[in-house]
């Protein structure tokens, strides 16, 4: 039996230790493509989490009368369900929106992220974590989208939100709103994000590493990091 | 004329990997060596082209005559997964070598969004019965073509030296973004 872990810890987790883009790897596809600005990544992770909860509250609720066989099928039908909901809601209410995510809004059926967390938490948890978990992952998600869709509306048209943040003086980069400049910047910001969590890997088994030799501990082996976790 | 060039557009000019963004994950994830990316490639332009003429009869032949459009997503999911089974159940029948090719990669592309994207985007754009059908074989040459040329490039990658952090899938993105300004010349070709 694996330790219980807080509810808030349910939630945080997914923010930056789990976070879907950074960490899983997961849902690419949507990220690539609809963060041009970052209104359009705001508005697809919104729609994105809106699916993510109701299909994990769902898929937790029934999970014990799912056949074991069909559970794949069966979570893809209830994913689509309420993609339906949000695609019918965007053409109604949000048409400029709707617009411009295109067919990627009916394409949150296939986002790895829902079926992932669906497969990997809400079959296993009560709907009170699933929800937490799904709430933390959209939160996640929302993070990474609202990031890269900053970073490519400043460069490549000078503005965030709408409203113009750099001079009139710098040329845009045309290809920061282009596809490749999609692939350039998520690349970049991954390998940045990876640097960032070795260096302060270093740091913490360094410290460590001192604190041990200051208690006049002798044998610092790679298995005794191990365990503190460094 | 038409027809032609629905596939060159498909397959070059908006690329579904490259400039749609349709299928990164196999992108990603399937580009290790070339040998598997041109089975999955295969396997993938084959279900393509048997989901455009699937998805074509059913949403003009059942959910337009009956005002079903609503049910266009789950209908569209359900006969995806139904097709990918059965594809996999005839080739394991007719013919071992193949499904040991194709095999491992079948049950992966039900939940590759191209092949929905392509569903939808068919439906989206009015095409008839064999625009259809050519969008398919084109989106699935784009594909293979970008896997295939993926591959090349990261197997020639693996000998050199990326620093650390940049390994792994950082490094595949960045790649796939000089690639994807490689394909934006072909876009003054229509």
């Amino acid at each position: 039996m694996k330790k219980q872990v807080t509810l808030l810890k349910e939630f945080t987790k997914g923010l930056w230790e789990i976070n879907p883009t950074f960490k899983q790897i997961l849902g690419m596809c949507p990220t690539l493509a609809v963060t041009v600005s970052a209104i359009n990544g705001i508005a697809m992770a919104l729609a994105t989490t809106f699916v993510l909860v109701f299909s994990s509250l769902l898929i937790s609720i029934v999970r014990k009368w799912i056949p074991n066989q069909v559970r794949i099928a069966s979570y893809i039908v209830i994913i689509a369900t309420f993609v339906t909901i949000v695609d019918l809601v965007m053409k109604a209410q949000f048409v400029e929106l709707s617009k411009a995510l295109g067919p990627f809004i009916p394409l949150i059926v296939v986002n790895c992220i829902i079926l992932g967390r669906a497969e990997a938490f809400a079959s296993k948890n009560n709907p009170l974590r699933s929800v937490l978990d799904a709430l933390g992952n959209g939160a996640g998600f929302l993070i990474s989208l609202f990031v890269l869709g900053s970073i490519r509306e400043i460069i490549g048209s000078r503005t965030i939100l709408g409203y113009q943040v750099l001079p009139n003086g710098f040329e845009p980069w045309l290809i920061m709103i282009l596809p490749a400049g999609a692939f350039l910047t998520l690349g970049l910001l991954m390998g940045f994000a990876n640097m960032y969590i070795e260096r302060k890997k270093n740091l913490e088994r360094e410290a460590l590493i001192a604190q041990y030799r200051r208690v006049g501990k002798e044998e610092i082996t790679d298995e005794v990091l191990k365990e503190a976790g460094v | 004329m038409e027809l032609l060039l629905i596939f060159i557009s498909a397959a070059l000019v908006n690329n579904f990997v490259l400039s749609y963004f349709l299928g990164i994950c196999p992108f990603i994830g399937v580009s290790n060596k070339t040998s598997s990316a041109i089975s999955m490639g295969m396997a993938t332009t084959f279900v393509m082209v048997l989901t455009a003429i699937v998805s074509w009869l059913l949403f003009n032949l059942i959910l337009v005559p009956y005002k079903l459009e609503f049910l266009q997503i789950p209908s569209f999911i359900l006969v995806i997964a139904a097709l990918v089974q059965f594809v996999e159940m005839v080739i394991k029948k007719v013919s071992q070598p193949l499904y040991r090719a194709l095999g491992i990669f079948l049950p992966l592309i039900t939940t590759n969004c191209a092949i929905l994207g392509l569903a939808l985007l068919a439906s989206m754009r009015n095409y008839n019965f064999l625009e259809s059908v050519i969008f398919g074989a084109g989106a699935g040459a784009g594909f293979t073509l970008a896997l295939i040329i993926m591959a090349g490039i990261r197997e020639e990658l693996d000998l050199a030296d990326v620093p650390k952090p940049f390994q792994g899938a950082p490094i595949t993105l960045i790649v796939a973004g000089i690639l994807a300004l490689a394909f934006m010349g072909f876009a003054g070709m229509i």
